[in-house]
């Protein structure tokens, strides 16, 4: 178990330097530079050549890469270069917006699905083919439209609640409420549905197993046995698939903070991109890579207590 | 935006389908045909989209302003009066051109590195997948952002990307399938023969990776539509005025009060292009795959349509000894499976008496462990008795409501199983597991219950009880586990126990020992028991009385010294052809010229005649019914004199 968390640790650190170093990596090839990219084609040369000086592009790659490793270890991400801001500060506080959206829609992706998908499987019919519409559409249809489409019935002709905003938990927590509702259930349908087929799929097997008949043969009452038997083997599909799911959020949070307008990590990338800000998207890429490390290892975490052979070993 | 896992084929593709060619057998199923339909349709629209489309899509005209279709605006008109249609058809080609150049980049990385690891195997190949793993949990969305902060919206740049990073999944697919190609027989004898790798590759292992490869590829076209359009929605790829579907949902978000039907056309499009490309992904994994799994469409049914009851053969003297404890009349039990409903039993009959041994014997497929399960309601959700009686005590089984059943299980009637190795669940402790059993009986301590699981695990013969019960199934023998079952079994001192061929799975030496075990308990408690068997020696081992089984009916009952000293039908008589006297003991039978035929395909009149060396035509005329033959025997064969004839 230990071992098992210490190798995901060792793996992570490659991880974040991966992700990290593509982006570096892939300014060498693109025709002129951050400079020219900021000051526009028509500049003058020597600006140009002074902020060239003044963002360190002179430098080899290799040794700009090392200083902003070096930096990133005493925490210090740098500045984007576009509002002088400092990069870590700016990452501070929209983490907390970006946080708000996904911890509530990983919990109701994992609440929700498993309960739909544990019914479904043990009662079947209608529940079952509901799961299967909405799930393909939830595979068909993008996050994004969702959301527009609850902004459309719920905001804008119920009114029912704000269609974009965000208000801080600290300042109103019933207004933070309703300010993430709405993004929380399009963030979460897709997660919802995914995490409910694998259910039912899981269930539904270990239901045929042969250890659930021989238990029921022998005097094994049902409660028991759908609550700690089947429950408890069907669980490590189903953790695999919250994983996937809660990975995947990372991304879907990216457009559904677009979409509602909340000033979290995935809009301040989205205007970064259009900006052009390396130091501004390396920071949110560092925020997100641990973010997926420790999805993982939470995982891992859970493979280790669910499974008898991996905590033995 | 949606990252969908690459599910991993369950079996390979098949290497006739292969050569047969995927897309004809693609075509013809309904779903592929029109999922490939809609792509090709799509693909010719939008390249044609210059003639196609009745307007310039840049082209403003302010007094046409979100208008819903009409006969002039087929889909209507957006906020700046420009043609809905004519935008879609246009900004279908960046969209698939952005698949386009995914799918290209991912195939180039995927394919060859995938075959290269399948095949080659070794310290690439576990480089390669640690590379892999890395990748696959890099968060996308970064690189992507990252790809188009340098690359000023560049979709294609970011869709390469795309394609890139999401090899490592096609990756392992095709690798897996490479593997299992690889160790197949040909392929060895393609390596004797001196071909080189290179020819094995091409010739060998890339036509039967090539379903695999084409399910990923589709799939992964579902997923980089989606990307291509969350990326135009998020305004990162061409700059306005430009037709993009995600820039389309976009420019609709701001009138959405106003015009709610603009989300409409494109994201309907959408949808409808990403269900294409997934649903044909399925079907290609459906026709390639070797085993088509269809039990999904299997439903429980109703027991319904009860027959009327043979009339019943009483066994001359059967009333003459120990009480009846089971009596099984006229079973019928019936599967729905794709092909229609099966009728697995047919009128099965037998008794089992207090105390004694019935042994159900019969090749694979008789019908002798439907039989055990469908006594104790437990057979599998697609099956259900459709007629006939199961009497314990005297009490009806096949219309006990499900607490009355539950009340029975353990306590009445208790069972082991094959495999005892999955007969114990994985997660949890023996002692946790047969502590529930024991409780689940009889209401008591915790305490009380680990010291009467002791007492089980002691009354099986298990050495150092107190550490098995810290054990977890993994960590046991088969021959312990099928102890541990026997335990758990006997935690409720049930009456009779149903054992389904308890040794089959065990080595020789700990099947006898089993045995033994169940004589001696039988022989201290009492009990009855029902084993299901196909091995003579068991049969001459432990039971008193026999039933053998054909093709879902009881073709002989008797008691086995009977049975051994004279069968009185040719089937039990060709099963014994090789049987205990001659053969080491408890080996299988040994196969009877033929197979049992399956439900559905079961010969008229008697089920046997088809292999049976005495057949003739009268055989064929009705259903035989079981005769009696003698005290306390029956036969299904109208034939018998010939078999003591040709003795």
């Amino acid at each position: 178990m230990l071992r098992l968390i210490g190798n995901r640790i060792a793996t992570s650190i490659p991880l974040l330097l991966i992700v990290t170093l593509i982006v570096f990596v892939l300014q060498a090839f693109v025709p002129g530079d951050a400079a020219r990219t900021i000051l526009g084609e028509n500049a003058n040369p020597q600006t140009v050549a002074a902020l060239r000086e003044q963002l360190g592009l002179n430098e080899p790659l290799v040794s700009r890469y090392g200083d902003w490793l070096a930096g990133a270890l005493h925490g210090d991400l740098g500045t984007s270069i576009i509002s002088g801001v400092d990069v870590m500060s700016s990452l501070d506080t929209r983490l907390g917006v970006t946080l708000s959206l996904l911890v509530p829609s990983m919990l109701l992706s994992a609440v929700a699905g498993i309960a739909l998908g544990f019914a479904s499987a043990v009662r079947g019919g209608f529940l079952g083919r509901v799961i299967d519409v909405v799930s393909l559409l939830g595979f068909a249809l993008p996050s994004f439209w969702i959301a527009l489409l609850l902004v459309a019935a719920l905001a804008e002709r119920a009114n029912l609640l704000p269609a974009t905003g965000y208000t801080p938990f600290a300042e109103s927590p019933g207004d933070w409420l309703r300010s993430i509702v709405l993004p929380v259930i399009a963030l979460s349908l897709h997660g919802i549905t995914a995490v409910a087929k694998q259910t039912r799929d899981s269930v539904a097997e270990v239901l045929e197993a042969d250890y659930v008949r021989f238990l029921r043969a022998n005097g094994v009452g049902t409660t028991s046995l759908l609550l700690r038997h089947v429950l408890r083997n069907a669980a490590i599909p189903v953790v695999t698939s919250l994983g996937l799911v809660s990975i995947g959020m990372l991304s879907g949070a990216v457009f559904i903070e677009n979409v509602f307008v909340l000033p979290g990590l995935g809009t301040l990338a989205t205007q970064a991109t259009l900006d052009h800000d390396v130091p501004v998207i390396l920071g949110v890429g560092v925020v997100l890579t641990l973010a997926v490390i420790v999805v993982n290892l939470l995982i891992d975490i859970a493979y280790g207590l669910l499974n008898p052979k991996v905590r033995a070993a | 935006m949606t990252t969908t896992a690459p599910e991993t084929p369950t079996a390979l593709p098949a290497a006739a389908d292969a050569h047969r060619g995927i897309l004809r057998s693609v075509l013809r199923t309904p779903r592929g045909s029109i999922a490939g339909g809609f792509l090709l349709l799509l693909i010719l629209a939008t390249l044609l989209a210059p003639v196609l489309a009745p307007a310039d899509p840049l082209r403003q005209n302010l007094h046409h302003v979100l208008e819903t279709p009409s006969s002039r605006y087929w889909l209507g008109t957006d906020s700046l009066g420009r043609d809905l249609l004519s935008r879609l058809l246009y900004g279908g080609r960046p969209a698939l051109a952005g698949v386009l150049e995914g799918v290209l980049a991912q195939l180039v990385v995927a394919v060859p590195l995938g075959v290269a690891t399948g095949y080659l195997g070794g310290r690439f190949d576990r480089f390669v997948m640690r590379v892999c793993d890395i990748v696959m949990s890099v968060p996308t969305i970064v690189i992507l952002l990252g790809v188009l902060t340098i690359f000023d919206r560049s979709i294609a740049a970011a869709m390469i990307t795309l394609g890139v990073l999401s090899a490592a999944g096609t990756l392992r697919v095709v690798r897996g399938a490479a593997m299992t190609v690889r160790q197949e027989l040909y392929v060895s004898a393609a390596e004797l023969l001196g071909l080189g790798r290179v020819q094995i590759i091409f010739r060998h292992i890339l036509p039967r990776c090539r379903g695999v490869i084409i399910v990923q590829t589709s799939l992964f076209a579902a997923v980089a539509i989606g990307i291509q359009t969350g990326l135009t929605f998020l305004g990162l790829g061409p700059p306005p005025p430009s037709p993009t579907w995600g820039g389309m949902i976009n420019e609709s978000a701001v009138t959405l009060s106003r015009a709610p039907w603009l989300l409409v056309p494109a994201g309907g499009l959408i949808a409808l292009t990403v269900l294409a490309f997934g649903i044909l992904g399925d079907v290609v994994r459906d026709v390639t795959a070797q085993s088509h799994t269809s039990s999904g469409g299997l439903r429980a049914r109703p027991a319904s349509g009860r027959r009327a009851p043979e009339a019943p053969v009483e066994v001359p003297g059967s009333e003459a000894e120990a009480p009846v404890l089971l009596r099984v009349r006229d079973l019928d039990v019936s599967f729905l499976t794709p092909h229609g409903e099966r009728e697995v039993l047919t009128k099965v009959g037998f008794d089992v008496r207090a105390g004694r041994t019935l042994g159900l014997v019969g090749e694979s497929g008789s019908g002798k462990s439907v039989t055990a399960r469908a006594v104790l309601g437990l057979l599998e959700a697609n099956g259900a008795v459709t007629g006939g009686s199961v009497r314990f005590r005297g009490r009806e089984l096949t219309r006990a409501s499900r607490k009355e059943l539950a009340a029975i299980r353990g306590t009445g009637i208790a069972l082991i199983s094959q495999e005892p190795m999955v007969a114990l669940d994985p997660s949890f402790r023996i002692g946790a597991q047969l502590g529930e059993v024991v409780r689940a009986h009889t209401r008591m301590s915790r305490g009380a219950a680990r010291r009467r699981v002791l007492e089980l695990l002691e009354m099986v013969e298990l050495p150092d009880p107190e550490e098995i019960v810290t054990r977890y199934p993994f960590q046991i023998s088969g021959g312990m586990a099928q102890r541990v079952a026997i335990a758990a079994a006997l935690a409720g001192s049930p009456e009779l126990l149903i054992a389904d061929e308890p040794t089959t799975a065990l080595d020789v030496t700990v099947q006898a020992d089993i045995l033994a075990l169940l004589r001696r308990i039988q022989a201290d408690t009492g009990m009855a028991v029902l084993i299901v068997t196909h091995d003579w020696g068991v049969v001459a081992d432990i039971c008193s009385d026999v039933a053998v089984m054909y093709a879902g009916q009881v073709v002989e009952s008797a008691p086995v010294e009977d049975v051994f000293a004279r069968p009185s039908h040719p089937y039990t008589a060709a099963l014994m052809a090789a049987g205990p006297e001659h053969a080491p003991r408890r080996t299988p039978i040994k196969a009877v010229e033929g197979t049992v035929p399956p439900p559905g395909d079961r010969p008229a009149g008697c089920r046997f005649r088809t292999r049976c060396p005495l057949a003739e035509a009268d055989c064929a005329e009705q259903e035989i019914p079981l005769l009696p033959v003698g005290e306390h025997r029956t036969s299904r064969c109208i034939h018998t004199a010939h078999l003591e004839a040709r003795r």
